[in-house]
């Protein structure tokens, strides 16, 4: 099975990262290498095998729903990229 | 003084409680040395200052109680930490300023130690040669333009050259033991689950694990002691009851079985690795260890299943990076376009890789195929291990399958690169702890390493085994200091 530069295309635009065509040429060489690779899983019969969904075999616990940390809006919104008093902004969503 | 930065972190705690060095003497010393450093390039942000001030607090109102009096330490920089720039080596956290403090590093700071500064590392963790970092590469102490393994490359080169006592690093297939095994120093993978994962950058959550690296094994066993703890704040932290790993660290390995499994026998590895591990072999039966050979049947399929589950695990956790909270962003007529724009960006070649083969492995129509299939073998290779552990107490295997190599070597390859982790990769798939101590120098004077594995929750026992085994070892890696400037 090998990856056309269409699916490359489609991938980029499910991960939103854009690129342009001499990326997704280059990308395609490099996921087909990479997939090759991968296709050796294909030699082993897994049809009898139970998935490994959980390395540490604990069951999640439940805590109490609490408040814990200090009001930190304002160190918060010092790391956005573009703020508006108490809001993050963005380019215009609705038209 | 460089007599200072080159002393253990077991001799500057004795020194300090013994009152024959003051915290602010030793703190400054590693800075100094860091000043003439720079060309090694481990640093991403210093807190040099900072350090100084809180090593004269920590002199003015000593506690001779904690774990690590008044040490300096730096650390990996995909630990956040509270008021300091953390950047996962990335261009898209290059300017984020985290408003909390991880646990592994809030552990190092509540047994007195203080923040040296943040180390070089492979964006993201993804990389085995410290070159995917946005900050540049890092160079090996043990040679010029020789990469000091990755992904904690500023990490295992600042242990390597003296620039901190110890270090804290992550490892998600490789990423502490196989930089250790290139720069002749010391790290440990704990059991999944030892560590907290809380405030430490996520690649990829299944196998992430924060760890120790350091000049020895003793020091090794210190610093697990104060990083290891259950914590609430990580759903998959294990509350179970930890060992005091250095009041319990002894040389007695009399009567236990070592494991040696013969699939990590590659094709095309060099001699001078297979001869090691003979020696390895030969060092623990001096020590009373019984040889057991075993099989792990799996372990060619082990490298595959990871680049699977780790990029699948890494796409979705990188999918919070998109200009609108923090970081980087870049500009788009739309939103979607902002997106895009700020991703394609702000991620180096290696990570969009990455999560390309993420969402491709996790889309509609290939779940099956690529990401339950890769579970299923996970389940395999676990299997082998447990199979394996009903036999003996610990596995002996080299820790890379070469030696550093040179800087760009290996870059226009990826799967050439990821060939490299394909004796630690297993590890993290299993969830088990593992070691990587320099055993010995190849025809190019550069280290190796070899690798003790042990059962889930079973640290003390590979600690043990590798300080029996050091001691035999009695590896020196004469290091030349041929970066300092003036």
């Amino acid at each position: 099975m090998s990856i056309d530069l269409k699916t490359v295309k489609h991938i980029s635009k499910l991960a939103r990262i854009s690129i342009d065509d001499e990326k997704a040429n280059k990308l395609k060489g490099d996921l087909n290498n990479i997939f090759e690779f991968i296709e050796k899983l294909n030699e082993l019969n897994t049809d009898n095998v139970q998935a490994l969904t959980s390395i540490a075999e604990t069951t999640l616990r439940f805590r109490k729903d609490e408040i814990k940390s200090e009001n930190i809006r304002e160190k918060i919104l010092k790391n956005s990229p573009e703020e508006n008093k108490d809001f993050f902004v963005v380019p215009k969503v609705v038209e | 003084m460089s007599d200072i930065t080159s002393k253990s972190l077991f001799e500057l705690t004795s020194n300090i409680k013994e009152k024959k060095l003051s915290s602010g003497e030793i703190t400054k010393a590693f800075i100094d040395r860091a000043e003439k450093s720079k060309k090694l390039n481990v640093y991403v942000t210093d807190n040099f200052e900072k350090a100084i001030d809180q090593s004269k607090k920590f002199d003015s109102n000593p506690n001779f109680d904690l774990k690590l009096p008044g040490i300096p330490i730096a650390v990996k920089d995909l630990f956040c930490t509270n008021g300091v720039r953390t950047t996962a080596g990335s261009k898209i956290l290059n300017n984020f300023v985290p408003t909390y403090e991880s646990t592994v590093t809030q552990n190092l700071w509540s047994q007195g130690a203080i923040l040296l500064g943040k180390l070089n590392c492979d964006e993201f963790a993804m990389g085995s040669s410290n070159e995917t970092s946005f900050f540049g590469n890092v160079q090996n102490p043990v040679g010029e333009n020789l990469v000091p393994g990755g992904s904690s490359g500023g990490s295992s080169a600042a242990v390597a050259a003296n620039l901190t006592p110890v270090t804290i690093g992550t490892d998600t297939g490789g990423s502490i033991r196989q930089p250790a095994s290139f720069t002749g120093t010391v790290g440990l993978k704990p059991t999944y689950g030892s560590c907290s994962r809380y405030g430490i950058v996520a690649f990829a959550s299944s196998l992430d694990q924060a760890g120790p690296m350091t000049k020895n094994v003793r020091d090794c066993s210190m610093l697990l002691e104060v990083i290891s703890s259950f914590d609430q704040k990580d759903s998959t932290s294990i509350d179970y009851k930890r060992n005091c790993y250095s009041k319990e660290l002894s040389k007695d390995i009399k009567g236990k079985k070592i494991g040696i499994p013969k699939e990590y026998r590659v094709d095309n590895m060099p001699d001078e690795i297979e001869q090691l591990w003979k020696n390895g072999i030969s060092y623990a039966k001096d020590c009373g260890a019984e040889i057991i050979d075993i099989s792990l049947p799996h372990t060619n399929y082990a490298l595959p299943t990871y680049y699977i589950v780790a990029p699948a695990e890494a796409s979705s956790n990188l999918a919070r990076y998109d200009g609108v909270k923090y970081g980087f962003r870049s500009h788009g007529q739309n939103l979607i376009e902002m997106y895009e724009k700020t991703r394609s960006e702000g991620f180096g070649d290696e990570v969009k890789r990455r999560i390309m083969i993420g969402t491709y492995v996790l889309s509609s129509g290939y779940y099956d195929a690529y990401y339950l299939k890769a579970q299923k073998v996970r389940q395999l290779i676990k299997k082998d291990f447990d199979d394996a552990f009903s036999k003996v107490d610990a596995i002996l295997t080299p820790s890379t399958p070469s030696s550093a190599f040179k800087i760009g070597e290996k870059t226009n390859d990826p799967v050439s690169m990821y060939l490299n982790d394909i004796f630690t990769v297993p590890i993290n798939l299993a969830g088990l702890p593992g070691i990587s101590i320099p055993a010995g120098k190849d025809k190019n004077n550069y280290p190796l390493g070899l690798q003790v594995i042990g059962k889930p929750f079973d640290e003390q026992n590979i600690l043990n085994i590798s300080y029996a085994l050091e001691d035999k070892i009695n590896f020196k890696n004469d290091i030349s200091d041929w970066w300092l400037s003036e």
